[in-house]
């Protein structure tokens, strides 16, 4: 095996692959910030280059636009709430109140640092594990993901802020009910699509996402325009600065560290991937903050942009196991990456690192370079970036409705989904005038169909016995935490009702930042 | 069936070679095709198009090609598309593939093949049962046993739901071999990839898949073929029997080819069957072949029709039989 990483990293310090590399995470990172445009068009777009190349620096430049989309996807939800692709979604929900507070360039400053982490810890992890990790992606069956699922809506409490549970459960079950528009994956039969063709194929996560945020987001703006036509360019033009504190970076190192790990896990699931390790590791870090914290969440909290950031990226990496380690692609993008492998005459899996060391090494050690080489690329470049949001309404509006609409339109090619975008928006301002928040219906949505199938499918299997939950080990201890995560915040509350007045002085100090 | 389908091939090869070899000097480059590709970018559609289109420029045949992505309704939407701008789109070509009769069939849009023009079955895939190398299961006929003693206890993976191409290969396979198809235990994955993982996750016996993802897996060493859907052995893996060898009368292509609009003459037609039958002789098209590992099965205009209604036929009897119908 040394001798196969040292063929690797040979490999990987190559002039030509190096370039390769800050030519991806550069293509990679414009790709992303545009709202909507992601790492599938990214890749897509590069498949023609790579035809000329060799395998290896094919590949490593296609991780490198992989990579550098999911890194620089973080900029416009961060600026303009509009996300930069599906697994940045989370990051707009404590990145773009950030940048409202006038903190825009050290919620960039944050996003950047905790991609890197997560970048780098994924590589360092693959780098060690890669070919044992295989086992892992195999060890999931439609249960232990049900169960996931579960676990992860546990966290919509995570998304209610002060007596708004009520309202949080209600938009999560609408998203619940939006995820079953389509067709059905297990029956093939098609649902709520009124016979309407364009619907059968069911909404997109994306167009949802962008709707809701970065249209919804632009419209109020139009709407509240003429009230805080003072003070909006004001409060907006002063960026803030990039420093993060030392008790800042204390308070947030062991959220990137364990979202790390956490979103590399998920990314190495087949069945799940990015997006839902970004929801994850938020949902977990919530649960898992002090009561005083807990509550900023959504509001502009450090941990609340950390975990996501360093979820997908550590997710994004640990989506090269089972493409490397077994040939089976997770995620969209990572389906387009087999096909160009194969297409060099190169099968990914188990033997893939000992019959071709060079491309499966060389990637794995590009990629901790081409996590410094976007660190070093991104960071000089906030202060410009984030002037972005200096640049007059009249202009900026126009330009976020452009891209925002294009990159859905650039997905499907379908026109409907435009006019499926305008109509969700108009709905989604309506609810937002009555302060109903979106993101729960986001992690309904998202949720909902894996939620639905997987369990369709152990049902299945089990001829309608919903034994699984109790007789398959790793379906219930994944249960069981769900179970307690929902049950601790009640007892959390009885028992913290002494510490109670200490605890609302510090939501009161802390509270609107 | 076989031996006819067999003989028209190499038929067809011959007159190919002739015609290539002194249609050469004559070969009028076409002008340029529009290429209409019923689902997004990166699908088997999109591929099939795009590599299509790059070898038929490439080789000169075509000066340019062009592409437009349309995605929707399970293809519907194309399809609609096409019928509805007949007149003004003779120079389009879309492609498809056998979902176009299955959903047909199970009314996932209003039309069929019929209300185009066919014009060619360019490449094919050939289903394929796969288990993984530790399984119990040497031999197709060892899961046929099990299955007839108890249909319930042989959980079988496909990347379609129910309904859809993974499950009534597999359906038409048990059926001949002698087992009650509707009792198949299904479990629908949302794609050939997951359903791989499923399977090596060990919470189902048999994957249901496209040969050439079946032959990668094999070639990687996870996983064992147990019968191939062709007729004949394929090169790719002498080793891998057919259903039909072991006994099971049944065999199943999954073909893509392309059709034109519905209001397009014969001679336009012909022309573009002319195109695609010089294709295969071009350098450039061998090696689009060969980077994607296709197969290819050449079946033009009347006998494209033809192979397309005893599809219909064979998979509408089965449907029907498995009351999808």
């Amino acid at each position: 095996m040394w001798d196969g990483i040292f063929t690797g990293l040979t490999t990987a310090v190559a002039p030509f692959n190096i370039m390769m590399v800050v030519v991806g995470c550069f293509c990679g990172t414009f790709i992303g910030m545009l709202p909507g445009l992601g790492p599938i068009s990214a890749v897509a777009l590069m498949i023609p280059i790579t035809y000329g190349l060799d395998p290896s620096s094919g590949i490593i430049l296609m991780a490198g636009v992989y990579y550098g989309a999911v890194f620089g996807g973080s900029t416009s939800s961060i600026l303009i709430n509009a996300p930069g692709c599906s697994s940045t979604v989370v990051t707009a929900f404590d990145g773009y109140p950030m940048a409202q507070q006038g903190q825009a360039g050290k919620a960039l400053a944050l996003a950047a640092y905790c991609s890197f982490t997560g970048g780098t810890i994924g590589a360092l992890i693959l780098l060690v594990a890669a070919p044992a990790l295989a086992t892992v992606s195999l060890s999931f069956q439609s249960s232990d993901y049900f169960a996931l699922m579960v676990l992860g809506l546990s966290a919509v409490a995570a998304f209610s802020g002060k007596g708004q549970v009520l309202k949080a459960l209600l938009m999560t079950i609408f998203g619940l009910m939006i995820a079953t528009i389509g067709t059905d994956v297990i029956y093939g039969i098609p649902r709520f699509t009124f016979g309407n063709l364009d619907l059968i194929d069911g909404i997109s996560f994306l167009l949802l996402a962008m709707a809701t945020f970065a249209l919804a987001e632009v419209v109020m703006t139009v709407l509240k325009g003429e009230h805080k036509e003072d003070d909006v360019p004001m409060d907006m033009s002063s960026l803030g600065s990039m420093k993060l504190s030392k008790e800042e970076v204390k308070h947030v190192a062991p959220t990137a560290g364990r979202s790390s790990l956490f979103g590399f896990l998920v990314g190495v699931l087949p069945g799940a991937g990015a997006t839902i390790a970004a929801f994850l590791a938020y949902g977990v870090e919530r649960n898992l903050a002090p009561r005083a914290i807990k509550d900023k969440f959504g509001k502009g909290a450090l941990r609340g942009l950390a975990a996501p950031e360093a979820a997908n990226n550590a997710a994004s990496t640990g989506s090269f196991v089972p493409l490397l380690t077994l040939g089976i692609p997770g995620s969209g993008t990572t389906a387009i990456m087999l096909g160009a492998l194969i297409a060099y005459g190169i099968q990914p899996g188990p033997r893939l690192f000992v019959d071709n060391p060079e491309v499966f090494w060389s990637v794995i050690i590009s990629m901790y370079f081409g996590n410094i080489v976007l660190l070093i690329l991104n960071l000089p470049l906030i202060p410009y970036i984030s002037r972005l949001l200096i640049i007059p309404r009249p202009i900026l509006i126009p330009l976020i409705l452009f891209f925002s609409i294009t990159g859905v339109y650039l997905v499907s090619f379908n026109s409907f989904d435009i006019e499926l975008m305008v109509l969700i928006t108009v709905v989604a301002i309506f609810l937002r005038l009555l302060s109903f928040p979106m993101a729960p219906m986001l992690l309904g949505f998202i949720l909902g169909g894996m939620m639905e199938t997987n369990l369709s499918r152990a049902l299945i299997i089990s001829d309608g016995s919903l034994a699984f939950l109790w007789e398959r080990p790793l379906t219930a201890l994944i249960m069981s935490i769900a179970i307690i995560a929902l049950l601790l915040p009640i007892f959390g509350r009885y028992i913290g009702l002494k510490r109670f007045s200490a605890d609302s002085l510090v939501v009161a100090d802390k509270g609107e930042g | 069936m076989l031996k006819k389908l067999i003989s028209k091939q190499t038929a067809l090869a011959a007159a190919l070679v002739v015609a290539t070899s002194f249609g050469a000097t004559s070969a009028q480059a076409a002008d340029s095709v529009h290429f209409l590709i019923p689902g997004g970018a990166g699908g088997g559609w999109d591929g099939t198009a795009r590599g299509t289109g790059e070898a038929l420029t490439k080789s000169g045949l075509l000066d340019s090609a062009s592409y437009e992505n349309m995605s929707g309704g399970g293809g519907g939407k194309a399809i609609a598309h096409l019928i509805e701008t007949s007149d003004q789109a003779h120079g389009t070509l879309m492609v498809n593939s056998t979902p176009i009769v299955i959903r047909s069939l199970s009314g996932v849009f209003p039309q069929n093949f019929r209300d185009l023009t066919p014009i060619a079955a360019t490449i094919g895939d050939y289903a394929a049962f796969v288990v993984p190398t530790a399984s119990e299961y040497q031999s197709f006929a060892d899961i046929v046993a099990d299955y007839q003693a108890d249909p319930r206890s042989i959980a079988v993976a496909g990347g379609s739901s129910r309904g859809g191409m993974d499950h009534l290969v597999a359906a038409m396979a048990f059926k001949a071999a002698g087992g009650d198809p509707t009792q198949v235990k299904y479990v629908a994955y949302d794609a050939g990839g997951k359903a791989m993982a499923g399977m090596l996750s060990g919470e189902t016996h048999v994957l249901s898949t496209g040969f050439s993802e079946a032959i990668a897996m094999m070639n990687a060493g996870e996983v064992r073929i147990l019968a191939i859907t062709s007729d004949e052995r394929s090169p790719a893996a002498p080793n891998v029997p057919t259903l039909q060898e072991l006994g099971y009368d049944a065999s199943f292509v999954n073909w893509r080819g392309f059709f034109g609009a519905p209001s397009l003459s014969d001679a336009e037609a012909a022309e573009y069957q002319k195109l695609l039958a010089d294709m295969y002789s071009t350098d450039a098209w061998q090696e689009v072949r060969d980077r994607n590992g296709w197969t290819e099965i050449f079946r033009p205009g009347p006998e494209f029709m033809t192979f397309l209604e005893g599809q219909e036929q064979v998979i509408g009897d089965l449907m029907r039989e498995l009351g999808f119908l």
